[in-house]
């Protein structure tokens, strides 16, 4: 009855999607007051406070997450930047800026203009970087990362990628290399809707995307970022999947930390219309309800909120922060043109972003880890 | 009817272990273990003559529902304990073993350090690996990814009867642990066993309370309904405690009404 699985997918195929969703909703108000009465919750009590019928009881859980929040994470924010290294992608994702049919012109930033990026990141004070890439073997492959990893390694102390799955041994040499966090979203967890967003391209290929976390915990990355793209699908469900995959996680790979990201779906250039909205409401619900979850978890707010949003969202759980992102790649100088990604929406610089937070109480970090190590 | 446990190749009905030493005599140690209903038993390698089929300990033993669990008390190193469980397996003919080091003979404090070092080896030589250790989450974690089936932390000093004087720390081994967690050692009373397995416990093991016992048989049943009742509970979901949370000014009221 406890043997240990060899990969996400032995316990993912235990589960049925509509059977998740209906369970979550059929949750009610004496579920809500058990789940916030407990001292260890587990997932049902998950769904519970996911449910719509959590909705009454929101200021409550946002009260008991800040407490929580408070007490594992002081009164600190971390800030980190994205830098997007090319727009060149082989996959069709029916919800992205640079899938393979959108005909937008390709940039793959040189040695040259990643310094100079790097040269304004580090002006703003940022330590720690996200590099991101689409999907192209020949132009931005593991060797192209590799060597992006190498030239920016002098300037952080904190290296993330979010780029296509790798093969455990390509991990293991980036991680040679100073790489610290891996971020893989699933996107959607819906196995049937996941092949229509994504058609074509090898991201069409739902479980190995879904099994990469376990090839990076076997890798023995320091850190795994997961998500799921919200609009695609019902965000209860597919935050109930994400929760699942972070506690198998946890409990397989017990040397790694963990971050959960919440990506709206955003506007863009030739974008879909959000078959689902998420409102704010929803997802302070659910921010909450990941700390009471689980209080040491990182919980990372982007751009892609509104001002009013990330002004009040770090009282109530949220640890990660980044600010003024570009999502097209040369955006910060090189080529402030190139089409993005995805509209941001907060468009405050660092500096105002800081000083929001300052005035809150917060301690705004930069450096949060030696690449010594 | 609580479910049963799985180790290894064995379904346990029973998720209460229990020893032999201790006892006044084997007939009495015999009548305690078969009271218990217990299925799995430990013994001490260094008690029995492995060789001699009329051991007394180990006629006693001699019962169809009863598996025998060898231990290595008694070593002091990685070295000699994978000699004595390879020395248990040739003559006793099982490949399981309740692995002991503890080099302090006033505590009998498991050493952690040889204790994983001879837990690897004997996985390697196809040993099911029992390991008795302190209740260390970390180390819990180590000896899972070497390929034991279960861990076994203790509750407090063997043979001190003080009960879950680790309870923090077991509880974050029960959270964590991929494979079965048997609170060893420590447990004084029916209602120390009781809230182990209320805790999330897949089973306990306890000797001395019962061995020691005015009326040891008695003892057996009765740790034996504590075991079931404990492990009941726990599978029923417990009520739980009621909390409330202090108020303090608004975080929400931010929201626009949607």
């Amino acid at each position: 009855m406890m043997s240990k699985e060899q990969s996400f997918r032995e316990v993912f195929d235990r589960y049925r999607w509509d059977e998740v969703l209906e369970s979550i909703f059929s949750k009610t108000k004496e579920d809500v007051e058990l789940a916030l009465s407990k001292e260890k919750r587990d997932l049902e009590d998950f769904k519970a406070l996911i449910s719509p019928s959590a909705k009454p009881f929101l200021e409550t859980m946002a009260q008991m997450s800040a407490q929580l929040t408070k007490k594992r994470f002081g009164n600190i924010v971390q800030m980190y930047a994205p830098m997007y290294l090319s727009n060149e992608c082989q996959n069709i994702c029916t919800y992205c800026g640079f899938s393979m049919t959108n005909k937008i012109p390709r940039k793959t930033l040189t040695d040259k203009e990643i310094i100079k990026e790097v040269e304004f990141l580090k002006k703003k004070r940022y330590d720690h970087i996200l590099l991101v890439t689409g999907e192209a073997h020949k132009t931005v492959g593991v060797e192209y990362i590799k060597n992006a990893i190498r030239l920016v390694r002098p300037y952080f102390s904190n290296i993330s990628i979010e780029v296509q799955p790798l093969k455990q041994e390509e991990y293991e040499e980036l991680i040679a290399e100073g790489l610290y966090a891996v971020l893989v979203y699933q996107e959607t967890y819906h196995k049937e809707e996941y092949k229509k967003h994504h058609p074509k391209g090898r991201k069409s290929n739902f479980y190995y995307r879904l099994e990469t976390p376990d090839r990076l915990g076997r890798a023995k990355i320091h850190k795994i970022g997961l998500g799921a793209l919200f609009g695609l699908e019902d965000w209860r469900a597919d935050s109930f999947f994400t929760a699942l995959h972070l506690k198998y996680l946890q409990k397989h790979y017990w040397r790694t930390k963990y971050s959960i990201s919440f990506p709206r779906l955003r506007p863009f250039t030739g974008g879909l219309e959000p078959k689902i909205t998420m409102t704010d409401r929803d997802l302070v619900q659910l921010i909450a309800a990941y700390r009471l979850l689980d209080e040491d978890l990182e919980l990372s707010i982007s751009t892609r909120e509104s001002e009013n949003f990330r002004n009040h969202i770090a009282k109530i759980g949220a640890t990660t922060f980044s600010a003024e992102s570009k999502t097209n790649p040369g955006g910060y100088v090189v080529e402030p043109e190139t089409l993005e990604q995805f509209e941001i929406s907060d468009e405050r610089s660092t500096e105002e972003i800081a000083e929001m937070l300052r005035s809150q109480g917060f301690d705004v970090v930069w450096k949060d880890w030696e690449k010594s190590w | 009817m609580t479910a049963p446990l799985k180790i290894a190749d064995k379904t346990f009905q029973s998720r209460l272990f229990t020893g032999t030493g201790k006892f006044s005599s084997s007939k009495l140690m015999r009548e305690a273990i078969l009271a218990s209903e217990s299925e799995l038993v430990t013994v001490a390698l260094k008690r029995v003559d492995v060789h001699n089929e009329e051991d007394d300990i180990l006629s006693h033993l001699n019962h169809k529902n009863i598996h025998l669990l060898p231990n290595t008390s008694g070593v002091r190193d990685a070295k000699e304990a994978v000699f004595a469980a390879q020395l248990s397996r040739e003559a006793l003919g099982t490949n399981w073993v309740k692995l002991e080091i503890h080099p302090d003979p006033k505590y009998l404090l498991p050493d952690p350090v040889e204790t994983l070092k001879a837990a690897e080896e004997l996985v390697k030589l196809g040993f099911v690996v029992m390991p008795y250790i302190h209740a260390d989450p970390v180390l819990c974690k180590r000896l899972e990814d070497v390929g034991v089936p279960c861990v076994m932390p203790l509750g407090a000093p063997i043979g001190t009867n003080k009960g879950l004087k680790t309870l923090d720390f077991l509880e974050i081994i029960i959270e964590q642990s991929n494979v079965p967690v048997i609170v060893d050692a420590g447990i004084g009373s029916p209602s120390h066993a009781a809230y182990a397995m209320e805790i999330g416990a897949d089973a306990v093991l306890v000797n001395t309370a019962i061995a020691v016992a005015k009326n040891p048989v008695e003892m057996a049943k009765a740790f034996k309904m504590a075991v079931e009742a404990g492990r009941m509970a726990f599978e029923s979901k417990l009520a739980p405690v009621k909390r409330s949370a202090e108020a303090s000014s608004p975080l929400t009221n931010f929201l626009d009404d949607e």
